[in-house]
C-alpha cells in the first residue's frame, strides 16, 4: 500500500513539474529565440515576461474550440488527447536520480524501473506518431492532411537511425534498464575523465550522440526538421484547424517529446547524474558556486542602479540565489539535490541546443529531408554500430 | 490485481478486434487493431515476455500499422459501402458462428489439460538477455534463415516497383 501512495505522490509531482516545465519552456525559446534576433521578447507580462506562460494558458483556454464541419469528429477530437497522453506516457521511465531516502522511506528518483526502460521508449514514441496522422487526416483540410502524410513518412524514416544510434552505447553498457546504464557510466578514467559513453575508452560514442541527437530533432518535428508544419507552405501543417485546448495539446505534446529525447540522450550518453569531475576536487561544490556568484552579480548590479526599481528587485534575486546555495549544502538535501542538478543541467543544455539550432538554421527541403535520413545517416549509423561492436568483440 | 489487469486488457483486445471487422471506414479499422496491438503486448508484458511486449509495439503498432494508416491517407480511401444482407444469411449465420465457437472452445479445453493454469509472474525468461541468447544458440538456423527471407522480399519489392517504374 505504501507504494501506491507513494508512486501518486510521485507521479503526480512529476506530472505538475513535468507541465509547468513545458509551459515554461514556450517562454525560454522564445526569449532565446529572441536574445538570438537580438530583441527583448516576451516582457510586458510580469518581470521580463515571466507571467507569459500563464496569460498564455489563460488565452488559450478561453478561446472558442472551432470544431471543423466536414471533419471526422471522433478521430478531430481524439487526436490531440493521442498526442498528449503518449507523450506524458514516456517520461514515466525515466530516471532523474539514485536512490534517497526522504524521512527515513528509501525511494528511487523516478516513477518506474522496468527491465526494458529503453524499449518502452521507444515503443511509445513511435505510437507518437498517430496523434499527429490522424489529426492531419481527421481535420479533412489538404494542409493538414499533408503535414500528417509527411511526419509520418519523417518519423518512421528517422526512427532507423535513432535505434541503430542508440543500439551502439547499448554495447557498451550491456543492459536496456536506465538506472543500469547510468550505474555502467559511474566512474573516471585517469581520475578525472568521466567514464561517460561519448567519452568511452576504445571507441568514444560522440557520433551515436550526434546521430541520436538529429535523429531527435527529426522525431520531434523541430527545425530544421519541420516540415509538418512548414508554416510558408502548409499554413500549420497539422494542427492547421486547431484550436484553444485541443492546439494547446499537440504545444504540449511537442515540448514534452523534447524534455523527453534531451533526458534520454542525457542518459545514454551523458552519464545521466553523474558529475562531470570526481567529488573529491569538489564537484558537489558547483551548484552552491554558480548560485554564489548569480548573487554576486546581482547584489553588484543592485549598487549601481540603471532603473529606480533596481535598488529592491536586484537584492531580492540575489536573497534568492543565496538561499538556493545554501540549500545545495544542507546535509540532508545534499544526496538529493546535487544528482538532480547534474541531470537537469545535462538535460537543460540539451534542451538549450534544440532552441539554438531553432534559431539558427533554415528548414530542409522535403527530398534533402528523406535523402538525409536514408542515404547518409543510416549508413552512417550502421557502420558505428559495426565499428563499436568489433570493438567491443576485440576487447 | 493480475485478474482484473488481464479481464480488462482482454475485452480491450477483443472489443477492438470486433470494432476493427464492424467499422466501415478503413481508418477506423486501423487505429482498432492498433488498439488490439497494444492490448496483447499489455498481456505479454504480463505473461513475463517483457522484450516481445515491447518488440510489438515497436514493430506492429509503431511501424507496420504506422504504414498502414500512412497508405490510407495517401490513397485517400473513402467509408465502404455496406450492403443490405438477405434474411437468411443472418438466420444461418448466428446460429453457425456461435456453433464454430463453440467447437473452437471444446478443441482448446481437450487439448489443454484443465490443472495447468498460468500464473502471472512466474515465467522469468522473457528478459532480452534470453530471448537474444535463444535467438543465437538454439534457433539460430531459422532466425538467420528468416532474415535471408526478408532480404530476398525486400528484393522482389524493388525489382517490382522497378518494373511499375519503366
Amino acid at each position: 500500500m505504501n507504494f501506491f501512495i507513494v508512486s501518486l505522490i510521485k507521479a503526480a509531482l512529476i506530472a505538475f513539474v513535468l507541465l509547468t516545465l513545458c509551459a515554461y519552456l514556450v517562454w525560454i525559446e522564445r526569449k532565446l529565440l529572441a536574445h538570438i534576433q537580438l530583441r527583448p521578447g516576451p516582457y510586458r507580462v510580469g518581470p521580463h515576461g515571466l507571467l507569459q506562460p500563464l496569460s498564455d494558458l489563460i488565452k488559450l483556454v478561453a478561446k472558442e474550440g472551432i470544431l471543423p464541419a466536414t471533419s471526422n469528429k471522433f478521430f478531430f477530437l481524439l487526436a490531440p488527447f493521442l498526442a498528449v497522453f503518449i507523450a506524458l506516457l514516456s517520461i514515466a521511465v525515466i530516471p532523474f536520480g539514485p536512490e534517497v531516502e526522504i524521512f527515513g522511506y528509501r525511494t528511487q528518483m523516478g516513477l518506474a524501473n522496468i527491465n526494458v526502460s529503453l524499449l518502452f521508449i521507444l515503443a511509445i514514441s513511435s505510437l507518437g506518431v498517430y496523434g499527429i496522422a490522424v489529426g492531419g487526416w481527421s481535420s479533412n483540410s489538404k494542409y493538414s492532411l499533408l503535414g500528417g502524410l509527411r511526419s509520418s513518412a519523417q518519423m518512421i524514416s528517422y526512427e532507423l537511425p535513432m535505434a541503430m544510434a542508440i543500439a551502439a552505447p547499448l554495447l557498451l553498457v550491456n543492459t536496456l534498464n536506465f538506472r543500469q546504464i547510468v550505474a555502467a557510466q559511474e566512474g573516471f578514467y585517469f581520475g578525472f575523465l568521466p567514464r561517460w559513453s561519448v567519452f568511452h575508452a576504445p571507441f568514444p560514442q560522440i557520433f551515436s550522440f550526434v546521430l541520436f541527437l538529429v535523429a531527435a530533432f527529426a522525431e520531434t518535428n523541430r527545425v530544421p526538421f519541420d516540415l509538418p508544419e512548414a508554416e510558408s507552405e502548409l499554413v500549420a501543417g497539422f494542427h492547421t484547424e486547431y484550436s484553444s485546448v485541443m492546439f494547446a495539446s499537440f504545444f504540449t505534446a511537442e515540448y514534452c517529446n523534447i524534455v523527453t529525447a534531451c533526458c534520454v540522450a542525457t542518459l545514454l550518453f551523458l552519464g545521466g547524474w553523474q558529475p562531470l569531475w570526481p567529488a573529491a576536487y569538489g564537484s558537489d561544490f558547483v551548484p552552491t558556486v554558480i548560485f554564489l556568484g548569480a548573487a554576486a552579480v546581482a547584489f553588484f548590479h543592485s549598487t549601481q542602479p540603471l532603473r529606480f526599481w533596481d535598488k529592491f528587485s536586484y537584492p531580492v534575486v540575489g536573497l534568492i540565489c543565496l538561499i538556493a546555495a545554501g540549500v545545495f549544502q544542507v546535509p540532508f538535501l545534499k544526496p538529493i539535490l546535487v544528482p538532480l542538478f547534474w541531470f537537469v543541467a545535462k538535460a537543460g543544455l540539451l534542451i538549450f541546443t534544440f532552441i539554438w539550432i531553432r534559431g539558427t538554421l533554415p528548414r530542409f527541403r522535403y527530398d534533402q529531408l528523406m535523402r538525409f535520413a536514408w542515404t547518409f545517416m543510416f549508413p552512417l549509423a550502421v557502420l558505428n554500430l559495426l565499428v563499436t561492436g568489433l570493438l567491443v568483440a576485440l576487447e | 490485481m493480475d485478474g482484473m489487469l488481464f479481464l480488462t486488457c482482454a475485452v480491450i483486445a477483443v472489443a477492438c478486434a470486433i470494432n476493427l471487422v464492424v467499422q466501415t471506414h478503413p481508418i477506423a479499422s486501423a487505429i482498432s487493431l492498433v488498439g488490439v496491438m497494444v492490448s496483447l503486448a499489455v498481456l505479454y508484458l504480463m505473461l513475463g515476455g517483457e522484450f516481445i511486449a515491447m518488440a510489438q509495439l515497436i514493430v506492429y503498432a509503431g511501424a507496420i500499422m504506422v504504414l498502414f494508416v500512412f497508405v490510407i491517407m495517401l490513397l485517400n480511401a473513402g467509408r465502404e459501402r455496406m450492403y443490405k444482407r438477405p434474411v437468411w444469411a443472418t438466420a444461418a449465420g448466428v446460429p453457425a458462428l456461435f456453433g464454430f465457437l463453440g467447437i473452437m472452445a471444446w478443441f482448446i479445453s481437450q487439448r489443454i489439460p484443465a490443472t495447468t493454469t498460468v500464473q502471472f509472474g512466474q515465467w522469468m525468461g522473457g528478459d532480452a538477455r534470453s530471448v537474444g541468447r535463444a535467438l543465437f544458440t538454439t534457433y539460430l538456423l531459422p532466425f538467420e534463415i528468416t532474415s535471408v527471407l526478408i532480404l530476398i522480399a525486400i528484393v522482389g519489392a524493388i525489382v517490382l516497383a522497378q518494373k511499375e517504374l519503366d
